[in-house]
C-alpha cells in the first residue's frame, strides 16, 4: 500500500509494533479482556431476544414456537441450512458496505442502493451480452461492471463527506432511494420485459449466463466471495498500514490530519471498498439468484447488513458468522409467515428489536470489573 | 399549450400544499430536537408507524381526529425511546436513529398489515377555492387544516424559542451543554423532552399521509420523506419558520410528477419521482461546507459532527 509516504509508514508501523497488548499480558488474561465484545453484544441478543418473547405473547404467539421454526426454516436440516447460507452470502457484502467506512469513523448505510444500482446494471448491461460473448467472460465483466457501479455509488458520499461536510448518513441513504427510483425508471420503462406482464423487470439473462452453485451444494458462489472478501479485508483494515491509517483516522480525525494522513483518499477508498461490496452483492443477487433485474432487488438486505456489521463490531471476519446467523433468521421469516400466520414484517420487529438494544448495550463496556486489567481492578 | 401549462401549475400548487404538509410536521419536530443538540434519524420510522396508527385509529373510532391523537402518541413512545436510550453514556444518537427508524417500519408493517384493505374516514379539508370557477383550482385550494396547523406550530415555536424561558433553556442545551449544567438545567431530561415532542410531531406527519394525502395506508406510503425532512432541518438553519418554507418548496418538487401525468405527460414519472431526493441531495451539497461547521447549527450538533 503506497497510500502513505513512507516516513510515516515506518512511524505506523513502529506504534503497531510498540501497542502494549499481548506482550505484557497473558494469553489468558489477554482473552479474559477480549471476551467483553462477545459477552456484552450476546447480553443485548438475550435482552432483545426476552423483549421480543414478550411481544409476540402479547399479539398472542407462542415464543417457543417461533424459535422453533427460526430453527426449522433457518438451521434444522440441510436444505434450511443451504437456504441460509444462500440468504448470507448479500449479507456479508453488505456488512461490509457498513464495516469499513465504520472503522474510519463514518456510518455510511447506502448498501442497499449500491446493491441495487450493482444489480440493475450489470443486468441491464450484461442483456446484450448474451449469445455473444461466453458465459465466463459475460459474468467477469458483469462482476466488474456491478462493482464499480457500487463502489461509485457509495463513492459519491464519502467524496461528499470530504469535500463537502455533508453528512454521510443522510446522503448515503438519499442515494439509496435514488438508486431504487432509478431502476424503476428503467425496469418499468424501455427496458421492460414485454414477456413478462405480471412484474416488471428486465429480460433474463438466461440459465446458461447464470452464476453455478459451490459442488456438491445447493449455495452459489457469491458466499465463497463474501468470505474471501471478509478475510482480505479484515487483513487490509488490520495488518496493513493503509488499515492502521485508516484506523487512526476513525480514532481521531484531528490527529489523523496533524500526522499528515491522506484523510480525504481514505475516506474515498474505504467508502468505494465499501460500495463495491455492496454491488456485489447486487451482481450475485441478479446472476445466481434472481437471473434478471426487478424489484425484488430491495430486498432490505442493505438494511440488515447494518445491523450485522454493528453487531460484529465492524469486524471483517465477525461479520461471516453473524451474517449466517441472520441469513437463517431471514430465511425462515417465509415459515413463520405461513405457520404462524404472522406479517413478513415480523423478522423486521425483532431486527429493529435487536438493533436498538444492541445499540444501547453499548454504555455497558466499561462497567464490568470481570473484563479490566487486573492491574487496573487492584485500584478501584 | 398555456392551458396545459396553468393545469400544470395549479396542480404543482396543490401538490405542494398537499404534499408538504408531513415535510412540514417531521421538519418541525427534528428542528426542536436539533435546537437541544441531539439528532433523530429515527423520524422516517416515526413517520410510518404514525401514518399506520392514525388508520388504524380512525378505522375503528370513526373519528380521524383521535387518529391524528393516536399518530401522535405513538410517535412521541419512538421519540421518548430515543430519548432514554440516549440518555445512557457512551451511547451514539445517530445509530440510535437508524435503529429507531428499522424498528419503527417493522412495527408500522407488522400491525399495518389488516389495514391495508378497509378504509378510514379521512380528514375533511377546508375548501378554500369554493369561488373559483376553474375545477383544478378548486381542487388545488382543498387544503387540510393540518396544514394551517403546522405554520401555526412553527410560528409558535419559532417565537418561542427566541422569546421564553423555556426556549433559552432549550438552545443553551443545544449550543453548550457544559453552561446549561453549570445553569442547573438537567441536559438529558431537556433532551428527552425534546425528542419525544418532535417525535409527537413527526407522528402527526404521518397522519397526514394516511388520512390526507395519499389518503389510504400501504407499506410504500412513505419512502423517505421522514430523511428528506431531517435533511431539510439544516437548509432551514434550525428555524422552524424557515422549515415551513423549505418543506413547501419540497413539497413543489414532489409535486412536478403526479402535476405532469395531470396533462397525460406519464414519460419519465419515475424520473420526476426522484426530483425531490436528487434535490435533497443538492441543497445539502450547496447549504454544507467542509472548512466551517454550518451556519446557525447548535453548538452541540457541531461537535458531535
Amino acid at each position: 500500500m503506497a497510500l502513505v509516504a513512507p516516513a510515516t509508514t515506518d512511524r505506523a508501523t513502529h506504534i503497531t509494533a510498540a501497542q502494549p497488548t499481548s506482550v505484557s499480558r497473558g494469553f489468558v488474561e489477554q482473552l479474559r479482556i477480549s471476551s467483553e465484545y462477545i459477552a456484552i453484544p450476546a447480553i443485548a441478543l438475550v435482552v432483545a431476544g426476552a423483549l421480543f418473547a414478550a411481544f409476540l405473547m402479547l399479539v398472542g404467539k407462542s415464543p417457543l414456537e417461533f424459535i422453533a421454526y427460526v430453527w426449522q426454516g433457518g438451521f434444522g436440516s440441510l436444505f434450511s441450512f443451504q437456504n441460509s447460507l444462500q440468504r448470507a452470502a448479500p449479507l456479508i457484502l453488505t456488512a461490509l458496505a457498513v464495516a469499513i467506512p465504520a472503522r474510519l469513523g463514518l456510518t455510511m448505510i447506502g448498501g442497499e442502493g449500491a446493491l441495487v444500482m450493482g444489480g440493475f446494471t450489470c443486468a441491464a448491461l450484461a442483456i446484450p451480452m448474451v449469445g455473444i460473448l461466453p458465459p465466463w467472460l459475460t459474468l467477469i465483466i458483469m462482476a466488474l461492471i456491478a462493482a464499480i457501479v457500487g463502489a461509485l455509488w457509495v463513492g459519491l458520499a464519502g467524496f461528499l463527506r470530504y469535500a463537502h461536510g455533508v453528512n454521510e448518513t443522510i446522503s448515503s441513504l438519499l442515494l439509496t432511494y435514488i438508486g431504487i427510483a432509478f431502476m424503476n425508471f428503467f425496469v418499468e420503462g424501455m427496458l421492460r420485459d414485454a414477456a413478462n406482464p405480471n412484474k416488471p423487470s428486465t429480460k433474463q439473462i438466461g440459465e446458461a449466463y447464470m452464476v453455478g452453485k459451490i459442488p456438491g451444494t445447493d449455495v452459489h458462489w457469491g458466499l465463497v466471495a463474501g468470505i474471501v472478501l471478509a478475510v482480505l479485508l479484515y487483513i487490509l483494515m488490520e495488518r496493513t498500514t493503509f488499515g492502521f491509517a485508516a484506523r487512526v483516522t476513525g480514532g481521531n480525525i484531528r490527529a489523523a490530519l496533524m500526522q499528515g494522513l491522506p484523510v480525504g483518499r481514505l475516506i474515498l477508498i474505504c467508502s468505494m471498498i465499501a460500495g463495491a461490496c455492496a454491488g456485489l452483492a447486487g451482481f450475485y443477487e441478479v446472476a445466481a439468484i434472481q437471473g434478471r433485474a426487478n424489484a425484488s432487488l430491495a430486498a432490505g438486505y442493505g438494511f440488515t447488513g447494518i445491523l450485522v456489521s454493528f453487531l460484529a463490531r465492524h469486524n471483517p471476519l465477525v461479520i461471516v458468522p453473524v451474517a449466517v446467523l441472520f441469513g437463517g433468521l431471514v430465511a425462515a421469516g417465509g415459515l413463520i409467515q405461513r405457520r404462524m400466520g404472522m406479517p413478513d414484517a415480523t423478522v423486521l420487529v425483532l431486527q429493529g428489536l435487536i438493533f436498538v438494544v444492541l445499540l444501547a448495550s453499548e454504555t455497558l463496556y466499561g462497567r464490568f470489573d470481570l473484563f479490566k486489567e487486573a492491574k487496573l481492578r487492584e485500584r478501584t | 399549450m398555456n392551458d396545459a401549462l396553468a393545469t400544470v401549475l395549479i396542480a404543482m400548487l396543490g401538490g405542494a400544499i398537499r404534499v408538504s404538509t408531513p415535510f412540514m410536521f417531521v421538519a418541525l419536530g427534528e428542528c426542536l430536537t436539533e435546537k437541544s443538540g441531539r439528532i433523530n434519524l429515527g423520524l422516517e420510522g416515526t413517520l410510518v408507524l404514525g401514518a399506520m396508527c392514525a388508520y388504524a385509529a380512525s378505522y375503528h373510532t370513526g373519528s380521524p381526529w383521535l387518529g391524528v391523537l393516536a399518530a401522535g402518541v405513538a410517535g412521541s413512545l419512538l421519540g421518548a425511546i430515543h430519548g432514554t436510550i440516549c440518555k445512557l453514556p457512551k451511547v451514539n444518537d445517530v445509530a440510535v436513529g437508524i435503529a429507531m427508524m428499522l424498528f419503527g417500519t417493522g412495527l408500522a408493517f407488522f400491525f399495518g398489515k389488516p389495514y391495508i384493505q378497509p378504509s378510514a374516514p379521512r380528514l375533511p379539508s377546508i375548501a378554500l377555492g369554493a369561488f373559483a370557477d376553474n375545477p383544478g383550482l378548486k381542487s388545488a385550494l382543498d387544503v387540510n387544516p393540518l396544514f394551517f396547523v403546522g405554520i401555526i406550530i412553527a410560528l409558535l415555536l419559532g417565537w418561542a424559542l427566541k422569546n421564553t424561558r423555556w426556549g433559552l433553556v432549550v438552545r443553551t442545551v443545544g449550543d453548550s451543554a457544559p453552561a446549561a449544567r453549570a445553569m442547573g438545567i438537567s441536559v438529558d431530561w431537556v433532551r428527552f423532552l425534546t425528542t419525544t415532542t418532535g417525535g409527537f410531531l413527526a407522528g402527526i406527519g404521518g397522519a397526514f399521509l394516511s388520512l390526507s394525502y395519499p389518503g389510504s395506508w400501504n407499506q410504500g406510503l412513505s419512502s423517505g420523506q421522514g430523511l428528506m425532512a431531517v435533511a431539510l432541518v439544516i437548509f432551514a438553519r434550525w428555524d422552524p419558520v424557515r422549515c415551513v418554507l423549505a418543506a413547501l418548496l419540497f413539497g413543489g418538487a414532489g409535486a412536478i410528477g403526479p402535476s405532469l401525468q395531470a396533462i397525460g405527460i406519464t414519460q419519465g414519472y419515475y424520473f420526476f419521482n426522484s426530483a425531490p431526493y436528487i434535490l435533497t441531495l443538492v441543497i445539502m451539497v450547496a447549504t454544507s461546507s467542509a472548512k466551517r461547521s454550518a451556519k446557525d447549527m447548535p453548538g452541540e450538533l457541531a461537535v458531535s459532527r
